[in-house]
């Protein structure tokens, strides 16, 4: 390997400035040049046994891309990762890449590896307009859509849209069933707008109808359309990937007042519901001075960042452990600090406290410290007796992860569900408990990330596609 | 096809209309207790509304809104042959429809049209359903014909006293439960203060209640929690828990405040709608 010092460091990526992005909603990376992109891939070692792709969940050619990359190619390069990958611009924004693509690349230990992901956002935004069947076969025409294969897929989040993409490509008609009226899943209602454009989700989106794919929007799988009704009209095999969208709640007093909000809804409002442009539009959205949101995770970043930029004059993450045990991405974590976002760490919410009209007015914290490390690995978060405070807030926001939805499930007894509520699904092939229905995401997992899904969906497609089309 | 109005009628001029909309899956697997989730333009909010009847044959459902702000303002302003944007559902736990004998089934304001489709359930289980409807004056009652049709009884209470008992449907429940002991259930659909009372007064005669429950919701299908109310000291979202709850349980201040979360956003919202639309 070469010397620590030769290497060259990773292009930078152009960033909007801290003090003006807190106050927008538009995107904060703004992605390579083509020179920079060209520069950045110059940088790969090309090496004899590449590791990088066998650290992406759904396989990227991460080798392959970056070459031409190199030489300029930006074109085969697109076609490279759309093979794999049906959601590029998605994954080169959200995708925790440090653990992944990033974090398997031989350059990784000298803290210098490949921008794999800023490489693939740069490729995937300079062929928007790209013609989809062109991209996966190298041919203008779409591959004929088989109707009487035609598979069912609930949920048009990640998994969804990866199994879609992937059978479409093959000839097989998709048709993805979505309870909300906006396509996406959790990339339109969780992750906010400066973090992924939605116009980058509807480009995808389009890219998958253009493909053939059919979506069918306000239909609650469960409610309007069960699984056996998909069987009856003449579905061969149904994908479910309805996320783990259920928000948990602390179970502390106080929790119900006038001001405490899920992560869930406090990002719905605003992202599906695009509360930030009240009263242009009719979702209301609160608006807090002092706000604390609890949680580690990426989506206690996306809430702290989400009420800076509607206005918040401190927002404060409350965390158990320290910055150190966070689970968010140190991306996203720097982003929020760049921003203004403080951090309330070794604390633990005792009680909301609120006025006698029901308004939330501050919460009671615990003081903590770091004990051993627990089973996870993690130091264990432990109370220092009689040390409490109130932190004065009129707005908080509860990020702290999600449970399985239960509409789906209860409709459907006979879906073998794990001890904790999920779908139990084989780990290689996703297939549930209903021969022919398979399942993928965080409906199987609970909450994991958008990559993580693509590669559940990836899994599964592959099996349907088999079975279907008798290749082995 | 798409969530077309098939007919409209005022049944409050300017404040309260019943619809009828085809949406025939929806029309199809509704169970009474069931609500959908409006969105009526791209810049819309989303609101649940309880489903007052469904014709699986002609594959339509019924709905019936009062003017309240700026969503069912907009909802007025459409006619019989628009669409509405987005139509949701169903929705919500269907009612549990055991046969217990007798059901008493109260209803207040626009509540008497989402008990409407629970007491048509309780009917075609074999149960004996009495049907308790009020409002502030008779030109102000709901369905009283409807559920006529199938109610072995109908009993009315007015505000005013212009029509049947001078006074609070609960007066008419309470001497009714007083009489009659072989109740076997208590619905109660209507504004909050109403399903209190209702609870209040059916708690010393230990019947099981059941109330509807209306909070904010934005999604309806369990993803936000916004309409998170507290029943037997548990956290429990109306949309995928609900939107029935046992009465004696329910926190009812709790729900009252939460209800008022964004009033004056609301307020605003439908203030600047009234100025430009009349």
């Amino acid at each position: 390997m070469a010397k620590k010092s030769k290497i060259r460091p990773r292009v930078d990526m152009p960033m909007q400035d801290p003090t003006v992005r807190c106050t927008n909603f538009r995107e904060v990376a703004l992605g390579y040049s083509r020179e920079q992109a060209m520069l950045e891939a110059s940088r790969c070692l090309q090496c004899k046994t590449p590791t990088c792709q066998s650290g992406c969940p759904v396989e990227v050619d991460c080798k392959g891309f970056i070459r031409a990359v190199a030489r300029g190619d930006i074109e085969t390069a697109y076609g490279i990762i759309k093979e794999t990958n049906s959601l590029p611009a998605v994954c080169g924004r959200v995708c925790p890449q440090e653990n992944q693509c990033e974090g398997h690349c031989k350059l990784a230990p000298t803290g210098k590896p490949i921008a794999i992901g800023r490489l693939e956002r740069f490729v995937s935004d300079s062929y928007y307009a790209k013609n989809p069947c062109d991209a996966i076969t190298g041919r203008d025409d779409c591959p004929m859509l088989r109707e009487d294969l035609k598979v069912a897929a609930i949920g048009s989040g990640p998994s969804s849209l990866t199994v879609a993409g992937y059978l479409a490509a093959r000839g097989i008609k998709v048709t993805v069933f979505e309870a909300l009226h906006e396509l996406g899943g959790v990339l339109t209602y969780g992750i906010p707008e400066f973090r992924l454009p939605k116009s980058i989700v509807h480009t995808e989106v389009e890219f998958l109808k253009k493909q053939g794919v059919e979506f069918l929007t306000n239909q609650v799988g469960g409610m309007t359309v069960t699984i056996d009704d998909l069987f009856a009209q003449g579905y061969k095999a149904v994908f479910i990937g309805v996320g783990a969208g259920l928000p948990k709640f602390l179970n502390i007093p106080g929790e119900s007042l006038i001001g405490v909000y899920s992560a869930n809804e406090f990002l719905t409002r605003v992202n599906l519901m695009k509360g930030y442009r009240f009263p242009e539009y009719d979702t209301p959205v609160p608006l807090g001075k002092h706000v604390a949101v609890f949680g580690g995770g990426n989506v206690a970043m996306d809430a702290a960042r989400t009420a800076l930029r509607l206005g918040a004059e401190k927002v404060s993450i409350v965390y158990r452990r320290t910055k150190n045990e966070m689970p968010a991405r140190r991306e996203e974590l720097e982003h929020a600090l760049e921003e203004g976002v403080c951090l309330e760490c070794l604390a633990q919410p005792l009680a909301f406290e609120g006025d006698d009209a029901g308004n939330l007015t501050g919460i009671r914290l615990q003081r903590m410290e770091l004990g051993e490390p627990d089973e996870s690995g993690r130091c264990r978060p432990c109370c220092i007796e009689g040390e409490t405070y109130v932190l004065p807030v009129d707005l908080a926001v509860l990020a702290l992860g999600t449970g399985p939805n239960p509409v789906l499930l209860n409709a459907t007894p006979e879906l073998k569900q794990t001890k904790w509520g999920y779908i139990d699904g084989d780990d290689q092939t996703g297939e549930t408990s209903i021969p022919m229905v398979f399942a993928g995401g965080d409906i199987v997992t609970g909450s994991a990330t958008v990559v993580m899904a693509m590669g559940a969906g990836r899994r599964a497609a592959k099996v349907i596609a088999r079975r279907l089309l008798g290749e082995e | 096809m798409p969530n077309t109005i098939v007919k409209k009628k005022g049944l409050i001029p300017g404040r309260v209309s019943e619809m009828i909309i085809s949406a025939p899956e929806i029309a199809t697997k509704a169970r009474p207790g069931n609500f959908v989730v409006l969105r009526l333009s791209p810049q819309g909010e989303r609101i649940p509304l309880t489903i007052a009847d469904t014709d699986p044959q002609a594959g339509t459902i019924t709905i019936v809104y009062m003017v309240l702000g700026k969503t069912t303002a907009m909802l007025e302003k459409l006619v019989q042959g628009d669409d509405i944007l987005d139509v949701c559902g169903p929705l919500g736990k269907p009612t549990r429809l055991d046969k217990v004998g007798t059901v008493i089934c109260v209803g207040g304001g626009t509540g008497i049209a989402a008990m409407h489709h629970i007491a048509k359930g309780h009917h075609r289980v074999g149960n004996r359903v009495v049907a308790i409807i009020g409002a502030r004056s008779k030109d102000l009652l709901l369905f009283e014909k409807e559920l006529a049709s199938f109610c072995d009884e109908v009993l009315v209470a007015t505000d005013d006293g212009s029509y049947g008992h001078k006074g609070f449907v609960t007066e008419v429940l309470a001497k009714r439960l007083a009489q009659d002991a072989h109740v076997g259930e208590v619905v109660g659909v209507g504004p909050v203060p109403m399903m209190r009372a209702v609870a209040e007064t059916t708690r010393p005669f230990k019947v099981r209640t059941i109330v509807s429950l209306n909070p904010i919701m934005v999604d309806g299908i369990g993803m936000c929690g916004a309409c998170r109310v507290t029943v037997g000291g548990k956290t429990r979202f109306a949309c995928v828990d609900g939107p029935e709850f046992d009465a004696h349980s329910v926190d009812f201040d709790e729900l009252m405040r939460r209800l008022g979360s964004f009033r004056e956003q609301e307020q605003a919202s439908y203030n600047t709608y009234c100025e430009c639309h009349g």
